[in-house]
């Protein structure tokens, strides 16, 4: 029986919110004495086993500690409390190409952030031609990297990440950037690190890859480990955990007498389709159903189309709804032409009324569509319109 | 399995140890970043020296004759080893909160930092020591005497002295950013403190009566490099009757030189200890 790769037992994470900490000698002289901070445990009471060649999905909810526990678990910041054994090279992808230097050129940065890796200067001219390779980088690796587009950038650094054949990979959300075919060849090169018996242990707010690609999977909320165990019921945890469990297109009930979103479509406007895939260009229609107490006070829709990370791109809001006597009102926005965005997109949306003083309800919907565009740059410029409609009638509302 | 654990093992301590690859790897960066936009490139750092040795040339020898025989070679002899402690300590500060950005995202020995700046001044000193010593073969053909030799202490000194104040200040650095700033002020004093332009018997002359006084003086590890390094090269201890560098052999050098190393090693140890008590907090304090 080989030995956990990685063992963290009992390991807490306390950051110091400084409030007026000396942050020069001058000050330290001045401020003799008067220093405060305060605690914040990050960390507490995580005990993880993990064995080689397991693939591991950390997931949770923003805050929840991901982030700390993999720079812990790779060595960068020292735990407060308990203790962590990793055995093996560790290839932390947590930044891409955070060891760059935008004067040298991509051959030489190669050769330096291997060497930061732990790579020796012999290996890593063996790697040289399948790491430019994989980074699709053949025309440009004799430029400076300064001259990258982000896309580039991150390219090379996840190549020589990959190649510095590590035995744990600790992967932070790095694949929500670069294009579709990048993603892909990221999911295929994981996929053959699996195959070759490393340890994986990944970051990620993609839900769906948790069970494809997990042998297991870790909730973590407010620093503790919440579930440990099966994938599928792991990415069940966090949606019931962030509220977007079940029901994300169904109609909802309608629970007490404040107004709620009910549900939310997608569709094309000009056939009235179901469509959760669109081109930039293309027209796209969604619809909110909101119950609300019938007669009741006008309210509005507010909505947000967020991105990765959740940066919100663009945010409609509706005029004063109206509900009807059976206590919904459903709101269509319609975006004449989707700006040219990629990846996967979420919705948040929230009803308050029409001043916007009272929020009623927020929800989110995550992963709500998937935009093929060209990678937009500059400022999004998205015209649209919202009305109130009938809803569909071939699904009535519960009451 | 054992041999897998240990391989495994084996690249796990490959990546928190200081290896000479990855120092040289960072050594080479820091000259590529420095010279990438200048078209004479290193050119530039070989020929200041060659640039300080005509002008004071002309100065001292020609217009302000201050009665030291061969001056400029006197002066170099000081202010070359002066500059390499003086640039390895002021990168090599700088060198931690200058990178953070892969302290805070990557694994690697963080030592690496402050010991690769002081190897990327050693490069700088090395070639312009080199230059120096063919200006000597050309015109000061006597500087190639036995007495070279005391170029092997004396640098193994600096060096230590010089590692251990990068480590010390690097780490202080991060906590108080004003180290830095601090540092560039008592670096310009600690040069006057150190006989580079002027002979250290003239301190010796004027604190006569305090013997206790010169010791103090004589303790400061970089005027035992200097002092050494001055009589390695310079070949003219006594000129128009005057003593310029201290007579009696080389013991008195030796000796400073071991005061020096002395102290050097303490601080070098002291240095190692800060860093390693306060590297764990980098990723946070940055």
């Amino acid at each position: 029986m080989a030995k956990a790769t990685i063992l963290a037992a009992g390991v807490g994470k306390r950051f110091l919110l400084h409030h007026k900490r000396a942050t020069s000698l001058k000050e330290r002289l001045l401020l003799h004495r008067q220093s405060s901070s305060e605690g914040f445990w990050a960390l507490q009471d995580v005990d993880l086993e993990i064995g080689a060649g397991q693939t591991v999905g950390l997931i949770g909810p923003n805050g929840s500690g991901k982030s700390t526990l993999l720079r812990v678990l790779s060595g960068i910041l020292a735990p407060t409390t308990g203790t962590v054994e990793v055995r093996g090279r560790i290839a932390s992808l947590l930044e891409l190409g955070a060891g760059f230097n935008g004067e040298l050129t991509g051959r030489e940065n190669v050769y330096l952030n291997a060497a930061i890796l732990g790579l020796s200067r012999r290996e890593t001219h063996r790697y040289f031609d399948d790491i430019v390779g994989f980074a699709e980088l053949e025309p440009f690796i004799d430029n400076q990297v300064k001259h990258y587009s982000s896309g580039q950038y991150v390219r090379l650094g996840f190549a020589v990440a990959v190649h510095v054949s590590p035995d744990i990979l600790l992967i932070d959300e790095v694949l929500a950037v670069g294009d579709e075919s990048f993603q892909r060849k990221c999911l295929d090169k994981i996929a053959e690190f699996q195959q070759r018996g490393c340890t994986i242990l990944f970051v990620t707010h993609a839900l769906d890859l948790i069970p494809r690609i997990c042998s297991r999977g870790v909730v973590l909320d407010h620093g503790r480990v919440l579930h440990d165990g099966d994938p599928v019921e792991a990415a069940e945890r966090l949606r019931s955990l962030l509220g977007t469990g079940a029901d994300q297109s169904g109609r909802g009930t309608v629970a007490g007498d404040r107004p709620r979103v009910a549900a939310a479509r997608l569709f094309d406007p000009a056939s009235g389709a179901a469509k959760g895939h669109f081109r930039g260009g293309e027209a796209m229609a969604i619809e909110f159903d909101v119950t609300a107490p019938a007669a009741g006070p006008p309210v509005s829709v507010r909505m947000a189309v967020t991105g990765p990370a959740d940066v919100p791109m663009w945010v409609m809001e509706s005029d004063p709804l109206h509900p009807g006597p059976d206590g919904t009102a459903t709101v269509r926005f319609t975006v004449k032409e989707l700006p040219q965005i990629k990846g996967i997109y979420a919705l948040a949306v929230a009803v308050r009324d029409p001043a916007g003083t009272v929020t009623y309800d927020a929800r989110r919907f995550s992963e709500a569509f998937l935009a093929v565009g060209d990678t937009a740059t500059g400022v999004l410029e998205v015209v649209w319109t919202s009305e109130q409609v009938e809803p569909p009638d071939e699904n009535p509302v519960e009451r | 399995m054992a041999q897998v654990e240990e391989a495994a093992d084996a690249r796990a301590a490959a990546q928190s140890r200081v290896r000479l690859e990855l120092l040289t790897e960072l050594v080479r960066k820091d000259l590529k970043v420095k010279y990438k936009n200048s078209a004479l490139g290193f050119i530039w750092s070989l020929a200041n020296p060659l640039l300080y040795l005509a002008v004071f040339t002309l100065v001292f020898d020609k217009l302000l004759n201050n009665g030291i025989k061969a001056f400029p070679v006197l002066f170099m002899a000081g202010f070359l080893v002066w500059n390499f402690f003086n640039l390895a300590t002021l990168s090599g500060t700088g060198s931690v909160v200058g990178n953070a950005n892969l302290v805070r995202k990557v694994r690697f020995p963080r030592v690496v930092l402050p010991l690769s700046s002081v190897g990327f001044a050693g490069v700088h000193f090395v070639l312009q020591l080199g230059v120096l010593l063919i200006v000597l073969a050309l015109f000061y053909r006597d500087a190639f005497g036995p007495q070279l030799v005391l170029l092997v202490p004396a640098l193994a000194v600096v060096t230590v002295f010089a590692i251990g104040m990068a480590l010390l200040a690097s780490a202080l650095n991060v906590r108080y950013r004003d180290v830095e700033h601090l540092l560039e002020v008592i670096l310009l004093a600690w040069f006057w403190m150190t006989p580079i332009v002027y002979p250290v018997t003239f301190v010796q002359d004027r604190l006569a009566g305090n013997p206790w006084l010169f010791d103090l003086y004589m303790a400061n590890p970089m005027t035992g490099v200097v002092t050494a390094m001055q009589r390695a090269i310079y070949v003219h201890p006594v000129a128009g009757g005057r003593q310029i560098l201290p007579a009696g052999g080389y013991g008195f050098y030796l000796t400073w030189l071991g005061v020096g190393g002395a102290i050097a090693l303490v601080l070098l140890a002291a240095g190692w200890w800060t860093f390693r008590r306060f590297q764990a907090d980098f990723a946070e304090e940055l």
